[in-house]
């Protein structure tokens, strides 16, 4: 695959290895180097890395699944619309095994509920057009990767005269988490492998501001394994330096500004408001609620229904493990009670899950 | 969730491009990109492309990735 594999060499993956050795060989203390992106956990885990660093460099997996830190109500609220008569709920197949308080929506198709997996979108804004007596509700989860696409999808359905296409957002925005993460004294975060995809739409100097609170490197990285161990080393080398500066590894697809276009489209569709990340509690200006001019799309305002009380699961660690103060293997339910055939938490449920890919990739007993 | 793949323009027809990589094909919404032609490679997460891939930038990481092999630091 072009603009891929060439990223997966072997040879050039194991000098960079022993570079990144050579150079942190003096370094007195460890560095922890926190990725915010679960497609960086998966690609970490995968390509087994964090087994080729050196002890002086730690590798910690930070709120990067949006799947894992949409609350546990989000949920019970989905599940509480599936049940609703002449409804379809749209949604990433992420979401389909997330355990809500009682039920899950895999469960509730089940039992009877519409719940279709789309690939897009749009497809949900096609399932509307196709059936106009139906109610759609499409599940919108992600951060700014995924959010632009969503706003574009309500567009779509505007423009299409669409009145039974609604949302249910709980979209997550990226910098505003790490400057929470990074203030931990607990935590001890010496810098930060920025998010690939996310960065491709909110620009690398979206991290300027953390990086001048926080005197924190941070540096947007690709997610092939070359691209993660490049991006270790340019971390490294800052660490070393005493310096904090925003650099870009991945710069074949990041710019400094972003994509414009697709921040206009966020900001025409949504408004940041304080967001509430599963295991962190509320975070000022950390996610995206509707715009009044698009409330008519809002699923939690046009669609009322009764919500059970949400119940977190007993024992269940997902919190510390999204905040990155444990491993999966320091929760007593990982590859016990907790398993991806049978989940408990939602970092087990979702395959860029911390826990999920700890799990696949032989992290455990 | 943030996974997204680079796929190379085939045909475009207003706002909506057919991308293929290895022999797949698929639709992709060209609303959040400019100025896209075919043969670009563009990044595609659910159902858009939501950027385009710089060719130079890419060769420049490459060659950089090179150099590391070329010269690098033999391990003890």
């Amino acid at each position: 695959m072009k603009h891929a594999s060439e990223y997966r060499d072997p040879a050039i993956a194991r000098k960079l290895v022993a570079e990144i050795t050579a150079l942190v060989a003096a370094y007195p203390g460890v560095m922890t180097l926190m990725e915010v992106c679960g497609t960086h956990t998966m690609a970490i885990h995968q390509h087994g890395i964090r087994a080729l660093m050196p002890a002086q460099i730690r590798l910690i997996s930070g709120p990067g699944c949006p799947v894992c830190v949409t609350p546990i109500d989000y949920v019970d609220h989905a599940i509480a619309l599936s049940r609703r008569p002449q409804t379809i709920i749209a949604t990433f197949g992420d979401m389909m095994r997330v355990p809500g308080s009682s039920s899950n929506l895999l469960r509730e198709k089940a039992r009877g509920a519409d719940v279709r997996i789309v690939y897009s979108p749009l497809d949900a804004v096609a399932l509307a057009e196709k059936n106009p007596q139906v109610t759609i509700v499409f599940l919108g989860i992600g951060f700014e990767t995924t959010a632009p696409t969503i706003a574009g999808s309500i567009l779509e359905a505007q423009r299409r005269g669409l009145k039974n296409y609604f949302v249910l957002g709980a979209h997550k925005t990226m910098p505003t988490p790490m400057q929470v993460l990074a203030a931990d004294p607990e935590l001890q975060v010496s810098g930060f492998l920025a998010p690939a995809h996310v960065s491709a739409i909110i620009g690398a100097d979206a991290y300027e501001t953390l990086v001048a609170n926080c005197h924190i490197p941070c540096v947007v990285t690709g997610f092939e394994p070359l691209d993660v161990l490049l991006g270790i080393r340019m971390l490294a080398e800052q660490i070393i330096a005493g310096e904090a500066k925003v650099e870009i590894e991945y710069s074949r697809l990041v710019r400094r500004e972003g994509n414009r276009k697709a921040q206009q489209l966020l900001a025409q569709v949504f408004v940041p408001n304080d967001a509430r990340w599963r295991g962190i509690g509320i975070i000022p200006n950390s996610g995206l609620d509707f715009r009044p001019e698009y409330g008519d799309f809002d699923a939690a305002v046009q669609l009322p229904v009764t919500v059970e009380e949400s119940i977190e699961p007993v024992g269940c660690r997902c919190g510390d493990i999204l905040k990155g103060k444990i491993a999966p293997q320091d929760c007593p339910l990982f590859a016990r009670r907790c398993t991806p055939q049978d989940p408990v938490g939602a970092c087990m449920v979702s395959s860029e899950g911390t826990c999920a890919a700890a799990y696949k990739y032989g992290d455990h007993d | 969730m943030c996974l997204a793949v680079p796929m190379r323009v085939v045909t475009i027809d207003g706002e909506v491009a057919i991308c293929e990589i290895d022999g797949v094909r698929r639709e992709a919404n060209l609303m959040m990109i400019d100025d896209v032609a075919i043969n670009d490679y563009v990044l595609i997460h659910a159902g858009f492309a939501i950027e385009k891939l710089d060719e130079s930038e890419a060769e420049e990481t490459l060659r950089l990735m090179r150099e590391v092999l070329a010269q690098g630091i033999l391990p003890e």
